[in-house]
């Protein structure tokens, strides 16, 4: 591994964000980023040829002015081994994707290469919450909930106010917190659980439904509106669902115009690398910042005291987990 | 020495077969290997270049037994090498073969200045999957690799390993490539032909010459030949009855000008190679499916070919997109046909910024006129500080908010 092609991959290896956007498949912006990445890493300069030793004949002229055979060892280098004849050093690379994202849906996606995947699994494990932004358009049902489906019905929004809005999304937080504390798999009456929940660490044991932990509506203007919400072990198509129940309560119907991820566990929008930055350079310097902020939230986490802040909701979710990740691995 | 003692026997028997091919001295080491490597070629069978006799045709009498007597020495008593399993109807044929030159005795005397020029390479593997094998011992497959040809590429195509290896490149390889040169190829642009059509190497050298002079009768200049050569390298291979259809396909279905006919074909001589559905198949969509008029396609396709082998979905949501969602009409698409060519990602998220600076004006008859082409065909930075006055990480900011 001690060729520049080798060494640029060491580099690589680790987690970092893209932003997949709307209409693209994940597996397609992954495939994109594994060949961009295998052409920069195939362009290094390839490693100095290996020599042979042939013994090629040589006509010399003798002391008595007769022409002799003799062999010469020399030295040329293996044609076998040629780039041309071996071809590039790296065929495929291992990149995996973290939480998938639908082709209706955006946003950031993390993706993983090499070693990384390791990461990727800690990460999963580590049930860290996601934050979404939905828009939403009331008036209208579709077969799929969002706004590319079957038209089913059209409805009446004249009625809907905010407010009207804000109980409704206060509601299903209530059920969605009630549900977190049934799949965290601790006893309601005791100290730890009151602790935990004050520290707002709670998170479900193993598999669960898909959770909502926090949900605020960010526009309203009707029809349309968009809501923030943060949230375990979803799918976007139950966000899209979330959208859809949210119009029924309301004695209307709405569907979703829009998922839009803005932050994965650690990773926010900030840092996340659009379409024409998926290239080697800016990935390694993603992976080497990802690191030295794993690194240091771990160091963080090794403290006695946590600085906390009420207000501060996404950024304690951000540290919290990733002390997390970082410590399991 | 030692060790060219050792294989005398081997030696000897190279010797015959030199003898027989009544080569000079000089030489003889190249030919000496050249022929290791013809007769051993003579019997790779298709992928993994195995040796099976009955897939190949048979080599003449002589070579066979050559192939059987070179190999056996190099024979050692672990490798299963195939050629021992002979079927027993091959021998009364050699037999009569070793009546007429009688064999080299391994125990025959031989001089010193004949056993330098013995060369003990370690032996060729009966079958391999890769090319890398053989390269250094073969004459033909060195020459191409200096050339410039990727052999890892052609390695993984069905029959093209075994295909160079039974080419010889002073009969085969080195004519074809005087003959590209003369069509006008530079030294450079052999090694990526060869590496994209090696069967360019099998082509008679007649029927390929029948080939470009079809064209120049066609009254396409040299330098527009080369260029189609070498930008489509399977167009030699056809046939000139397969040419002259293509052409009359689009002077006819396009209704062209035999100048603009010769036009679209030099820029993209890809629609030479490929299948005539998928174009017929995209002007039938041209048509029905998008309305363009018949004089609009026309230009359409002069403008920019590629749409004529594009795909046919992208295209319609392309079209889809521009025509519905962002209101241009027909005609100003068929002025800038560019934008049928973009990713409908660039567009989409150029025109939202544009919209979200209030700048989406792509009417020609009032101000502030952003054309389809500063849309689409500007690089990311100059579209930014030309069209939308805005800086790059503005838009890249965005590019994360749709």
């Amino acid at each position: 591994m001690g060729t520049p092609a080798g060494r640029l991959y060491r580099r690589l290896e680790g987690l970092f964000a893209v932003y997949k956007p709307p209409g693209v498949h994940w597996k397609l912006v992954r495939d994109t980023v594994e060949t961009n990445l295998l052409k920069g890493i195939n362009s290094a300069p390839p490693p100095a040829p290996q020599l042979q030793v042939q013994f090629l004949p040589e006509r010399t002229e003798g002391p008595s002015g007769s022409t002799e055979l003799t062999l010469t060892a020399t030295c040329l280098p293996a044609l076998a081994e040629h780039p041309r004849v071996t071809g590039p050093r790296f065929r495929k690379l291992r990149v995996g994707v973290g939480h998938r994202l639908d082709a209706f849906s955006s946003g950031l996606l993390v993706l993983a290469v090499g070693q990384g995947n390791k990461l990727l699994t800690d990460l999963y494990n580590s049930h860290v919450t996601r934050d979404y932004t939905v828009e939403g358009e009331f008036g209208m049902a579709t077969d799929d909930f969002s706004n590319t489906g079957r038209l089913i019905e059209r409805t009446t929004y004249d009625h809907i106010t905010r407010d009207k809005l804000e109980r409704v999304l206060a509601m299903i937080q209530g059920a969605n917190q009630k549900a977190l504390l049934t799949y965290s798999n601790v006893d309601m009456s005791s100290q730890e659980a009151y602790e935990l929940a004050a520290k707002g660490s709670l998170y479900p044991q193993g598999k669960s439904p898909p959770i909502v932990t926090g949900l605020r509506c960010l526009h309203f203007e009707p029809p349309h509106f968009s809501l923030e919400i943060q949230c375990l072990h979803e799918t976007q198509r139950f966000l899209c669902r979330l959208v859809h129940e949210v119009g029924l309560e309301l004695r209307s119907t709405s569907v979703c115009t829009g998922v839009r991820r803005t932050r994965d566990g650690p990773f926010t929008l900030q840092m996340a690398l659009t379409r024409n930055h998926w290239t080697v350079p800016d990935i390694a310097q993603a992976i080497q910042q990802s690191r030295s902020s794993w690194r240091q939230s771990a160091s963080r986490a090794s403290l006695p005291q946590h600085t906390e802040s009420r207000g501060g909701e996404q950024g304690r979710h951000g540290t919290d987990e990733g002390a997390r990740v970082a410590m399991s691995d | 020495m030692a060790s060219a003692k050792l294989c005398r026997k081997c030696a000897g028997l190279l010797w015959g077969r030199t003898a027989l091919a009544s080569l000079s001295v000089p030489d003889t080491l190249l030919s000496v290997r050249a022929a290791a490597v013809q007769t051993h070629t003579q019997s790779w069978s298709f992928t993994t270049f195995r040796l099976s006799h009955s897939a190949s045709p048979e080599p003449p009498a002589a070579e066979r037994r050559l192939t059987e007597r070179g190999l056996l020495p190099y024979d050692s008593p672990g490798s299963n090498c195939t050629v021992t399993e002979r079927p027993s109807p091959d021998s009364p044929s050699l037999l009569e073969d070793l009546d007429i030159a009688p064999p080299l005795s391994p125990f025959e005397e031989i001089s010193d200045d004949e056993a330098v020029q013995i060369v003990a390479t370690p032996p060729l593997p009966p079958a391999s999957t890769s090319l890398r094998d053989y390269v250094s011992q073969s004459e033909t497959l060195t020459k191409l690799v200096q050339l410039g040809v990727d052999l890892f590429k052609l390695e993984q195509r069905p029959n093209v390993g075994s295909m160079l290896l039974r080419l010889d490149f002073q009969q085969d390889v080195q004519g074809r490539l005087l003959f590209l040169k003369d069509v006008g190829l530079q030294d450079s642009q052999l090694g990526p032909l060869i590496t994209h059509n090696p069967f360019i190497l099998t082509e008679s050298l007649e029927n390929l010459q029948a080939r470009v002079s079809y064209l120049k009768s066609k009254r396409f200049s040299s330098e527009a030949v080369c260029r189609m050569v070498s930008k489509a390298p399977y167009l030699l291979n056809f046939s000139v009855q397969r040419l002259d259809n293509r052409l009359g396909f689009f002077q006819k279905h396009l209704g062209l000008s035999p100048h603009k006919t010769r036009d679209i074909v030099t820029r993209l001589p890809r629609l030479m190679c490929g299948s005539l559905e998928p174009v017929k198949e995209n002007l039938k969509v041209f048509e029905l499916e998008l309305g363009f008029r018949p004089n609009e396609i026309q230009h359409i396709a002069t403008r920019i070919p590629k749409v004529l082998t594009a795909n046919k979905k992208r295209l319609t949501e392309t079209f889809d997109y521009v025509h519905n969602t962002m209101g241009i009409p027909h005609s100003l698409i068929a002025k800038f046909p560019q934008v049928l060519n973009v990713r409908l990602l660039r567009i989409r998220e150029r025109h939202r910024f544009l919209q979200y600076l209030g700048k989406a004006q792509y009417d020609p008859a009032q101000s502030g006129y952003v054309s389809l082409d500063q849309l689409v065909s500007l690089p990311d930075a100059v579209f930014c500080s030309e069209v939308a006055s805005a800086t790059l990480e503005d838009f890249e900011q965005f590019q994360k908010t749709l």
